[in-house]
């Protein structure tokens, strides 16, 4: 087995990735509190108003960066789920529906966010194109995802039938991403992520960027916390069981 | 083949004929999937008897309201064809000359399109005030360099 195999199997020991949580908990929160009080001074206080939107344009510190997540913690979702099915590792499992909640949360900011901003801009709070539709769907994904690891009494199977569904959701996240492309939509198309330079300019997109690590930050210090008390959970489950059997 | 490998080989087959599928659905609905059509689009197919939507920038100088009246005239263009649109309600604020917009409504006759909603259509262009009034002086501003 190669090296890089034999750390994804050390680290998928439970009690190494207790381990390795708790000396990660502490940067990632501080790191995550830092960024949010910086990128929340830039985008709401420095950053200048936009030439159209005016200050309206702030929404986008927040919506932008919860739109990203939104579709980041789906992929993680995925790959874990991948994992979960063809290596059995228990704690892909945990991952994967450790994330769900905290997806679908970005999803609810983005899609409340984007209708703020579409009531004054566009002049409407919701339309039925494309981008918009597909991020819906996201979200309906996210509570099929969570509705369905819980359906079954057997922890595993429900475990399994969710993993499944994420993978066939994925097909999903490239729709959003290149819906304002293949499509005509009312959402306007991508200003970070194109093939020239960002349409944005450098006083916006640092207060972005910076939202956006933010975001990350908190993403990832909640899942560390979530997966820490699943895994607990199942050491007390698994002892209750063990002294209900001695009994 | 291990069973490992085995439920890997299974998953990639599977993703992929998903995949596929996929593709091939979304490209059946192409044309239900877009949110408008552009005026060029709608000339050119037969005067549909539903209300469509038509996208394009509000041509510079097109711009006429009525009046002592809440009905507005404009003409919605693509650069190839230049639609002429009647609306009569309130306009949203991005709502302006040279400006996207979104329109739905049905093409009247004489093919002039009687709207029932005006939708700004913001592009992906953020910058701040002052950058968008250099840009203007130093002439590079939208289409002039493009």
């Amino acid at each position: 087995m190669s090296a890089s195999m034999s750390a994804f199997h050390r680290l998928a020991n439970p009690t190494r990735f207790l381990r390795l949580a708790d000396a990660l908990l502490p940067w990632s929160a501080g790191l995550t509190v830092a960024l949010l009080a910086l990128g929340l001074y830039l985008g709401l206080v420095a950053a200048p108003p936009d030439y159209l939107q005016g200050d309206t344009v702030r929404i986008m510190y927040v919506h932008v960066p919860a739109a990203w997540m939104a579709l980041f913690v789906y992929t993680t979702i995925a790959a874990a789920s991948a994992v979960a099915l063809v290596w059995r590792h228990a704690l892909a499992d945990v991952i994967a529906q450790a994330a769900s909640p905290l997806g679908a949360g970005f999803t609810v900011v983005a899609l409340a966010t984007g209708s703020l901003w579409g009531k004054p801009m566009w002049g409407t709070w919701w339309v039925w194109d494309a981008r918009l539709t597909s991020v819906l769907i996201l979200l309906f994904l996210y509570l099929g995802h969570m509705a369905l690891a819980h359906a079954f009494d057997d922890r595993a199977r429900g475990a399994r039938a969710a993993a499944i569904l994420a993978l066939v959701g994925f097909v999903n996240v490239p729709i959003i991403k290149f819906s304002v492309d293949w499509w005509s939509t009312l959402h306007q198309p991508a200003s970070v992520s194109r093939l020239d330079a960002p349409a944005i300019d450098p006083l916006m997109l640092w207060p972005l960027l910076c939202m956006a690590l933010a975001f990350m930050g908190y993403f990832v210090s909640v899942l560390l916390v979530r997966v820490k008390a699943e895994l607990l959970e199942a050491r007390l489950r698994t002892v209750r069981y063990r002294d209900a059997g001695a009994r | 083949m291990t069973r490992k490998r085995r439920r890997l080989v299974a998953l990639g087959v599977g993703l992929t004929l998903l995949a596929a599928g996929a593709a091939l659905v979304l490209n059946a609905l192409r044309d239900t999937l877009v949110f408008f059509y552009s005026p060029t689009e709608l000339t050119a197919a037969a005067p549909p008897n539903r209300p469509v939507r038509i996208g394009g920038l509000v041509e510079e100088g097109s711009l006429a309201r009525d009046a002592g009246q809440a009905t507005v005239r404009f003409r919605v263009t693509d650069l190839t064809t230049a639609m002429p649109v009647e609306f009569t309600g309130v306009l949203p604020d991005l709502f302006a000359e040279g400006q996207g917009v979104v329109v739905q409504g049905m093409l009247g006759a004489g093919g002039v399109f009687v709207a029932s909603e005006v939708l700004a259509k913001h592009d992906e262009t953020y910058m701040p005030a002052e950058v968008a009034e250099a840009l203007k002086k130093s002439g590079r501003w939208r289409g002039t360099d493009e």
